[in-house]
């Protein structure tokens, strides 16, 4: 992570915090990182890891209040988004770094027919004559594969399935030929045959745009076979950052491991109990500073981890992990993630309860 | 193809043969189930007020046979809209099926009245998606889980019953300690927890789950399919395992049926219908689940199917896959597959294949062995 001409987007000690009635939401709390140009990370994590508030901050939609980017920057071609003005921002926005969300229908307009809403941007953006912006509708939505665009671009959205929803929601996103594409979790409300239409459709357009990508999500299986390079977020921090076959192969961090292990996965496993990571998600909002986020849920921890916030440490040159332990973890699966926490019983089922953490 | 009669009769002939060789009895049998939802039209009236011309009907479920043999656990997979849901429903009652006879030792759930199947609910549970939506928020943990207790008498009272609903709370990895608070101060898993052991107290046999892990974190995800795996093996219960997630589903599942349309398109054991499935949706359905590795997701092949699932309103005559099917020829369109065994205890609904020849991919151009009649039928 450190060619200088090859970053596209870097992000550096990014914090993003919520005041709620129960005190402060720390959604993202320090999260550095650089994308490549060309290249698709994937951004991992399960719900309230931070994943979407991070990518939200970087186009600056966080709603605030209660939100606010307490501090950080978000060097967009070296270019801080994060101190430039709003009608700056708007122009980057929508143009230069697209996104598509995960619920089509609540990102498309009801009252509008398909066409308008791809022409606005274009006008907008591109400067679209009436006649080029409609021209250019029917022509991503070609792009994006739907069927018989050219009579169906002036329909209404509930007049499209899911996917074919979808496939419009990437229409709009790619209309200015983005140099970024952030896709938070693009599939996650279509069935797998669909899925599979989607992320073959993404991984395309990439290839024949060279868009960066990031692609949001909760599922491994998706990333694994879209991504270059993959983040692991857990509590609003990094917990591993590593491309993405080694982060597979040889992951060093234990919440990395035990999610890698708790996904059953058919084209390996033999009818053995799953390996589940005891507890619960974190309550960030009442995590105390000075300890690992995940150290209550670990196989791994010790006293340490329970006084000491762990650092950052890096396992080789593009691989780093947030743990006390993250050498020894990293030397545990030379072998493999199958052999995490294989010490611990799998059957061993933690009572747990409302708040109990 | 012919439109079949918009009232599902009586079941069309008796039962068929069992599924599954072997000596022991079913649990369930589920045969001919149909439930049709009618959403009118194609009446003179219809046509004078510029409604629709056809009469339009659902076919959620259309004709589905299947056993379901005790302590195993039979995943049902497949789409949204195919109709999985709406089978476990109507087995339970929980919607009215339109035909067909759903056989729980012996006795049809189909046809006994209100009050004889509320007898029977002892014995047949369910455990529902959303862990917010299905427990009612005005009610203690405690009441929640003791109201079926109360419903079959089966708790006592004082305490007693609060006796049994630790019991219960112990069992599913809840505190007893919360047996006071209410669902919101509960995470989703540890609602689905509730759930669960809701469904428990009757100490049923059988248990319906429907897509009870989807709405919960992947962590999560593998605490709650271990608790089910283990009540299973304590309780002996026998599940059926609703789910669009086919990675859960081959972890979970002894068996595996698989619905496309309101139709059953392949049954066979979970390990076999991963390795080597037989009915071309199922080749593709398994084909467009993204592995966890790498390494295997650059190697692999997959089937992307074009188009969408197409509505389950007035569906595609013959088979109803012919639409998506890359394999598909002009007798698919007319004929409706039969579930055929095409392998030892492999079913699967496709004319092209058949026991001589079972791979799709070598079956002779335009070739349709399926309509010579071989193969054992379990199912029309």
């Amino acid at each position: 992570m450190s060619s200088q001409n090859g970053t596209l987007l870097s992000i550096k000690d990014l914090r993003t915090y919520f005041e709620t009635e129960d005190g402060t939401v720390r959604a993202v709390d320090g999260i550095s990182f650089d994308l490549k140009r060309g290249e698709t990370l994937g951004i991992v994590g399960e719900s309230g890891s931070g994943k979407s508030v991070t990518n939200l901050s970087v186009i600056r939609l966080i709603p605030s209040p209660p939100g606010k980017i307490v501090s950080g920057e978000v060097l967009f071609h070296g270019q801080d988004i994060l101190s430039l003005p709003d009608d700056e921002v708007r122009k980057i926005r929508g143009k230069r770094i697209s996104m598509i969300f995960q619920d089509p229908m609540t990102s498309l307009n009801p009252f509008m027919r398909i066409s308008r809403q791809l022409m606005e941007i274009t006008q907008l953006h591109l400067g679209h004559t009436r006649e080029q912006a409609y021209e250019h509708a029917v022509k991503m939505l070609e792009t994006v594969g739907i069927p018989d665009a050219r009579s169906r671009v002036d329909a209404y959205p509930h007049e499209f399935s899911g996917g074919m929803r979808q496939r419009v929601m990437i229409a709009m996103a790619l209309s200015c030929e983005p140099e970024l594409l952030i896709a938070d979790e693009p599939t996650t409300a279509l069935d797998v045959t669909i899925q599979a239409q989607i992320l073959e459709l993404i991984k395309n357009l990439k290839r024949e745009t060279g868009t960066s990508v990031i692609l949001i999500t909760h599922d491994l299986g998706v990333v694994a076979g879209m991504t270059d390079d993959i983040i692991v977020m857990y509590a609003g921090k990094v917990f591993e950052q590593a491309p993405t076959r080694e982060l597979f192969e040889r992951p060093g961090n234990p919440y990395t491991k035990g999610l890698l292990k708790s996904v059953p996965d058919p084209a390996h496993e033999e009818g053995t109990e799953l390996y589940q990571i005891p507890g619960l998600p974190p309550d960030v909002a009442h995590l105390p500073p000075e300890q690992c986020p995940f150290a209550e849920r670990c196989y791994r921890a010790e006293e340490i981890c329970k006084k000491e916030f762990p650092p950052f440490v890096q396992l080789n040159e593009e691989h780093f992990s947030l743990c006390h332990f993250a050498e020894e973890v990293y030397d545990e699966s030379r072998g493999g993630a199958q052999t995490a926490g294989s010490h611990i019983d799998p059957n061993g089922l933690p009572l747990q309860g409302g708040g109990g953490r | 193809m012919s439109m079949e009669g918009v009232q599902a009769g009586a079941a069309r002939g008796a039962a068929p043969p069992r599924a599954n060789a072997g000596e022991r009895e079913p649990l369930i049998s589920i045969r001919e189930l149909k439930v049709h939802f009618d959403l009118g039209g194609g009446t003179a009236f219809d046509k004078l007020i510029g409604g629709s011309g056809v009469r339009r009907v659902v076919k959620a479920v259309d004709g589905v046979s299947l056993d379901i043999y005790p302590g195993e656990t039979l995943g049902l997979v497949g789409e949204s809209g195919c109709g999985k849901s709406t089978l476990g429903r109507a087995l339970l009652r929980l919607t009215e099926p339109t035909g067909g006879q759903a056989l729980f030792r012996g006795r049809d759930l189909a046809r006994l009245s209100k009050r004889e199947m509320r007898g029977q609910r002892r014995h047949l549970q369910m455990i529902f998606q959303d862990p917010y939506a299905s427990l009612n928020p005005r009610m203690t943990v405690s009441q929640i889980i003791g109201e079926p207790l109360d419903t079959f008498g089966l708790g006592g009272r004082g305490s007693e019953r609060e006796g049994r609903v630790r019991e219960l709370m112990q069992t599913v990895g809840l505190s007893p300690r919360f047996l006071k608070r209410y669902p919101h101060e509960f995470s989703g898993g540890q609602r689905q927890r509730i759930g669960i052991a809701r469904a428990l107290a009757a100490d049923p046999d059988f248990i319906v789950a429907d897509e009870p892990i989807s709405a919960l974190d992947v962590s999560i995800q593998a605490q709650i399919m271990n608790l089910m795996e283990k009540l299973q093996r304590e309780r002996d219960l026998t599940y059926l395992f609703i789910s669009h997630d086919l990675r859960a589903v081959r972890h979970v599942s002894d068996r595996v049926a698989v619905m496309y349309l309101g139709k059953l398109v392949e049954l066979a054991d979970a390990k076999v219908i991963y390795r080597d499935p037989l009915m071309p949706y199922t080749k593709a359905l398994i084909s467009a689940v993204p592995v966890p590795d790498p390494a295997v997701e650059a190697a692999r092949r997959r089937i992307v199917l074009q188009g969408d699932v197409p509505s389950p309103i007035n569906p595609p005559a013959g088979c109803r896959f012919h639409t998506r099917c890359p394999w598909a020829i002009e007798k698919c369109k007319e004929v409706v597959p039969p579930l055929a065994e095409i392998k030892p205890d492999h079913f699967a609904a496709c004319i092209r294949i058949s026991p001589e020849e079972p791979d799709i991919e070598k079956v002779a151009p335009g070739d349709a062995p399926g309509l010579r009649g071989t193969g054992r039928v379990i199912a029309q």
